[in-house]
């Protein structure tokens, strides 16, 4: 909402500052988004005085004026016919930037120099005369600001109205506020110019009534329960006079005629919009509201075709619709430059019905905006005379009759009881009753009665359709009180039951613990492309390429990965822990799991001089550490296992919970390969960790290569080990692995250390040999794999 | 093998003067040859003391002795000179050659600004809730007394789900446009008093630019118990301003709208920039909004059947995403979703 500090300055009878007044209209809970000064570009102009003039010595129409600024003389070469001496015109000295952009300099006209101008409204961009310059209706002391002296200095206040508090959208509302701050009356500034009184509208019995010959008749008092209207005839449309034109344009209204800018100037200070009709276009005459019959269409007045629905309330006359009611007016009654009569609406319209026609015509106008959030329908009878008012001021003409009120089902704003026991319980201060009640009093609101049960009957105002509740009240005393000056102290308080929730506490180990193995966490984009059918998708996508939540992570981070190669970054060590999303029955919430997954591409440690330069790129084997460790962290139930060509870890119901995959991306030639993994977190509270006792015998190690024939692997040799049942093994390392030599080819050694120990007593070296002699000889039977050579003791690695 | 004790003292002192020029291993193997308990030749010297006539044996047992500390002193002197060497040597390599490091990681500047919000608040009794991304209308708006077909929809642009079915008006699946859906799972699922703080991943249909973004996350707060005023409210979001900013933090509360909460505010904190002398950033207000606030509206409570008569509480949301640019001084939203690593690295453990 655009506010003019001129206009509040209009209301409250007092000047203004800008910044105190932002400030207060903060505090008060519609803060300034920007301020911005009306013709900031006119800034440096001066009002001059013209001494005296003399024509110049060479040229007819030129005079040589002396013009004074308040501290000096100027000799100033003018070219306009109208310049006389003794008056005051807008003075442009040299250095002055135009509006147009350009810099006034001395120069020489005809043989004579020039020290600046003297300016036309044209020039100044402040009307179309350009026939001679502007005459100044001031006395004002030469040199004084050009915008000051024409009370032109004004700013444009945007203001960010919370969509409760629609009496902000008016500067009527604005000042009510603002009065209520400074503690001090507010009244509506006087219209300038000549106009009869206007009536007071007349109330017609049921829902029809007539105006000026007019026929006026509801007939969707749901969508619209207020009619009223007004017949003007033998009126003048022209432009409308500087003081209505300066106040619009201070808001960014556009001034078109007198006619369109009342009720745009009743709009901007009073939040009501009106509609004028050129009464000799009204079929009938009559003017209707009514439900929109579906398929009929009505030509708007930006010139479009819109088909209406039985859901909108449309304006219609005997022939069909003509506009689209507290949306926006239509094209064939549009008041022209011809107009000699006019109808005037001013309507109530129900706020969510305003808002589904809007939303679905895809049409919000000022109309709209206002109506969908709530306009006094209490207050219209006022903004209709004052409209009325502004229109036989401007545009003259004569009030057909007496305006007419329709409006079937009157009612009355919502008497609100509040207790000041409640207002402590919420606010957590006492305010005494006669705080309470001039808080109230000063928002707009009539405190009726004492009431014995010790609470307060309040009467809210019309414009404040956001008060319903006794809360609302609260609220309101709340911000009358002022925010500041509640109390701020920390009083004892209890804490909740509740455990912080378990899957929070094992995403957050899990940060920490992939963070510590060197790999930075990174937050995705959540929407993607569809993966197969069990992708969810979105109605109303932002873009084809997002157009579905995630089934996955590691897309989001391949991308990331090449994101990085496309700026020459090698060494990529990412992951992320995120929510992705599968499509369960129709209509049914998706599921939701939340996922870890990582990628590694580059050197396995950061280049060192020590190493030569060559300290090896990551493999699959530093993936599968990573996914072991991610897997132990995020889901620490399921076990990792070897599938296919890479590492899955399986739940304890056997399900696939997460796995290792290499992946295949718009790599560079000079880029590494890439490796990731992703498992499912598992949200089930964490069991706490148990001591083991630390061994107090020392333990024995036995050594040996084992010779792995073709399909042998490692994981059934360790197996065999392990199953050989009395041994006392304790752990089974694998040391190296050797091919080549001697070996037949497709077969390996592999090198193994077990360590023997009892925690009872210390083994003997013959019970160690014989364990481990029994454990050879079970896996040469099991898996066919004997040694190559046998090392007893703790020999070196 | 000498013969004579004479000869056994002399030979050994000859030895002794050599030890002071041998190497490790030559220092090693004569500590063996002279010292060794098996055959080292004053070890066997002093094993022959007993066969000799008992007058001798005091005064030669007293010079093997005295041989044999000035031995061990000799070794111990050696050993400790070699050592030093070996240190000189080490100190003198180029020390200005980097170190040898290993990678590593850090946890997202987002993420630690939540972790570091959520610790504040778990000091104040605050534990944390989560809840699903994917919500119904009923509990992302109905619920939190949002009236259906109000204008305040607008300040949530939704993002809606296509599952299928037909679900009832109210019914259908969104992205949830802010956290608070978690605070009716919350009251719904655990009585007064609760004290929750809820980190997670919002949506709104918003292109996607320097400083919007389609997902985000917020973190909101909840206290419900008896007794819980306005006062409390400030009291415990003024503590986190100071906690979480500096302790000279200038805060302000001024009135807003949420439906969920009456009365509303937005907390103001002095501009981090200029500190409140007005600048860009702050709109030459010299304040910047942080979080927005509440007391919880009785109709929020009562659609999760709390009694609003009996209990009151306040809610608090705000947006780690740009309290994390504030901290940071990051211009563009879009880099916070983004993995380069030279960005993430700035932000290593």
């Amino acid at each position: 909402m655009n506010i003019s500090r001129k206009w509040l300055e209009a209301f409250l009878r007092q000047p203004l500052d800008t910044h105190d007044l932002t400030e207060r209209l903060a505090m008060l809970g519609a803060p300034v988004d920007s301020v911005e000064r009306s013709h900031a570009g006119l800034s440096d102009l001066v009002v001059g005085l013209v001494k005296d003039t003399q024509p110049h010595p060479d040229a007819d129409r030129l005079s040589v004026c002396t013009v004074f600024d308040g501290q000096d003389d100027y000799q100033v070469v003018c070219g306009a016919p109208n310049v006389e001496a003794g008056k005051r015109y807008p003075f442009a000295r040299v250095g002055t930037v135009m509006p147009g952009g350009f810099t006034i300099e001395k120069r020489k006209i005809r043989g004579l120099t020039s020290y600046g101008m003297l300016c036309s409204a044209k020039e100044l961009e402040l009307g179309e005369d350009a026939g001679g310059i502007m005459e100044l209706a001031t006395d004002a002391d030469p040199g004084t600001g050009f915008l000051e002296a024409l009370e032109l200095d004004d700013e444009c206040l945007e203001i960010d109205v919370t969509p409760n508090r629609p009496d902000l959208l008016g500067h009527k509302g604005v000042a009510r506020e603002l009065a209520a701050g400074y503690g001090i009356q507010f009244r509506l500034p006087a219209i300038e110019g000549d106009y009869p009184s206007v009536p007071a509208p007349v109330r017609a019995d049921g829902a029809e009534g007539t105006t000026g010959g007019v026929r006026v008749a509801i007939e969707d008092p749901e969508g619209c329960p207020r009619f009223l209207g007004a017949v003007i005839r033998g009126l003048t449309v022209g432009p409308s006079p500087e003081w209505l034109r300066s106040r619009l344009e201070a808001v960014g209204t556009r001034s078109i005629n007198n006619i369109v800018d009342a009720t745009n100037y009743i709009l901007m200070e009073l939040g009501q919009p009106l509609h004028a009709y050129d009464l000799a276009t009204l079929r009938g005459p009559a003017v209707i509201a009514r439900r929109g019959v579906a398929g009929e269409t009505v030509l708007t007045l930006d010139a479009t075709e819109r088909t209406v629905d039985g859901d909108m309330t449309v304006i219609a006359d005997e022939d069909g619709a003509i506009g689209i009611g507290g949306v926006m007016g239509g094209e064939t009654t549009e008041v022209r430059s011809s107009t000699r009569d006019i109808f005037v609406e001013c309507a109530s319209f129900q706020p969510s019905r305003i808002r589904r026609t809007r939303s679905s015509l895809g049409l919000s106008t000022d109309a709209s905006f206002r109506f969908e959030r709530g306009v006094d329908r209490w207050a219209a009878p006022d903004a209709l005379r004052r409209c009325l008012e502004i229109i036989l001021a401007t545009a003259g003409g004569t009030l057909d009759g007496d305006p007419v009120d329709v409006w079937p089902e009157p009612t009355n704003p919502p008497r609100i009881f509040l207790r000041p026991a409640r207002v402590r319980q919420v606010l957590g201060e006492e305010i005494p009753w006669e705080a309470l009640e001039q808080y109230l009093v000063a928002i707009g609101a009539t405190v009726v009665s004492k009431p014995d049960d010790g609470r307060m009957a309040v009467d809210v105002p019309g414009w404040r359709p956001d008060l319903r509740e006794e809360i609302d009240l609260v609220e309101e005393v709340a911000r009358m009180h002022g925010y500041q000056n509640f109390s701020s102290e920390l009083r004892p308080f209890r804490v909740g039951r509740l455990p912080d929730a378990p899957s929070d506490v094992a995403a957050r180990a899990v940060r920490r613990g992939l963070s510590a193995e060197g790999l930075y966490e990174v937050v995705t984009m959540p929407m993607h492309r569809g993966e197969g059918s069990e992708s969810v998708p979105l109605l109303n996508p932002l873009s084809a390429e997002e157009a579905f939540l995630r089934r996955r992570l590691i897309p989001g981070l391949v991308r990331e990965v090449e994101r990085n190669w496309a700026h020459g970054v090698r060494d990529i060590r990412l992951y992320e822990v995120g929510t992705v999303f599968r499509m369960a029955g129709p209509g049914e919430r998706p599921e939701e799991e939340i996922h870890v997954a990582g990628l590694i591409s580059g050197r396995r440690h950061p280049r060192h001089w020590t190493d030569g330069g060559h300290s090896g790129d990551c493999a699959q084997w530093d993936v599968a550490a990573l996914f072991q460790r991610a897997v132990a962290l995020a889901n620490p139930a399921a076990t990792v296992q070897v599938e296919g060509g890479s590492w899955v870890a399986v739940s304890a119901a056997g399900s696939v919970v997460g796995r290792t995959e290499r992946i295949d991306a718009d790599a560079p030639p000079w880029a590494a390969p890439v490796y990731g993994f992703e498992v499912v977190l598992d949200p089930a509270e964490r069991q706490s960790q148990r001591y083991r006792a630390l061994p107090e015998t020392p333990g024995s190690t036995r050594d040996v290569s084992l010779v792995l024939h073709h399909d042998a692997t490692a994981e059934a040799v360790e197996t065999a080990i392990r199953a050989t049942r009395g041994t006392r093994l304790e752990s089974v390392e694998v040391l190296s692995e050797f091919s080549g030599g001697d070996l037949p080819a497709g077969s390996r050694s592999v090198a193994f250390r077990l360590t023997f120990r009892d925690p009872e007593r210390t083994l003997r070296d013959a019970e160690v040999d014989k364990a481990f002699r029994r454990i050879l000889q079970a896996v040469q039977q099991q898996v066919g794999v004997a040694p190559r050579g046998v090392d007893g003791g703790a020999a070196g690695e | 093998m000498p013969t004579t004790r004479h000869d056994v003292v002399q030979q050994l002192q000859a030895r002794l003067a050599g030890v002071d020029s041998m190497d490790e291993a030559a220092l090693e193997r004569e500590h063996v040859h002279v010292l060794g308990r098996k055959a080292g030749l004053l070890t066997a010297a002093l094993k022959s003391i007993s066969q000799l006539p008992i007058e001798e044996r005091r005064t030669f047992g007293a010079e093997l002795n005295q041989l044999r500390q000035r031995f061990e002193s000799a070794f111990e002197a050696r050993r400790r000179t070699m050592a030093q060497t070996v240190r000189s040597q080490e100190d003198d390599v180029d020390l200005t050659m980097p170190a040898r490091t290993t990678w590593s990681g850090g946890i997202h500047p987002v993420t630690r600004v939540i972790d570091e919000i959520v610790e504040i608040f778990h000091r104040l009794g605050f534990a944390v809730a989560v809840g699903p991304e994917a919500e119904t209308e009923w509990l992302n708006f109905g619920a939190l007394n949002f009236p259906p077909d109000h204008p305040a929809m607008d300040m949530h642009d939704t993002l809606y789900l296509d599952v299928g079915g037909d679900p009832p008006e109210g019914e259908r699946m969104l992205l949830r446009t802010h956290t608070s859906p978690v605070q009716i799972r919350t009251l719904q699922a655990s009585p007064p008093p609760v004290r929750v703080v809820i980190p997670g991943t919002c949506y709104r249909n918003d292109t996607f630019d320097a400083s919007h973004a389609p997902a985000f996350s917020q973190i909101e707060g909840l206290a419900v118990d008896e007794g819980i005023t306005f006062v409390d409210l400030k009291a415990t979001l003024i503590h986190f301003a100071h906690e979480f900013f500096s302790p000279d933090t200038k805060v302000r509360f001024r009135p807003s709208f949420f439906p969920f909460t009456e009365p509303s505010a937005e907390m103001d904190i002095g501009c981090l920039l200029c500190g409140g002398s007005g600048c860009r950033a702050c709109k030459g207000s010299g304040w910047m909004e942080i979080l927005g606030c509440g007391m919880v509206h009785p109709n929020v409570l009562k659609s999760c059947d709390v009694d609003p008569e009996r209990y009151t509480g306040f809610a608090f949301g705000m947006g780690p995403h740009r309290i994390t640019m504030l901290r940071y001084g990051i211009p563009d939203i879009r880099m916070l979703f983004e993995g380069d690593m030279r960005f993430l690295s700035q932000f290593g453990e």
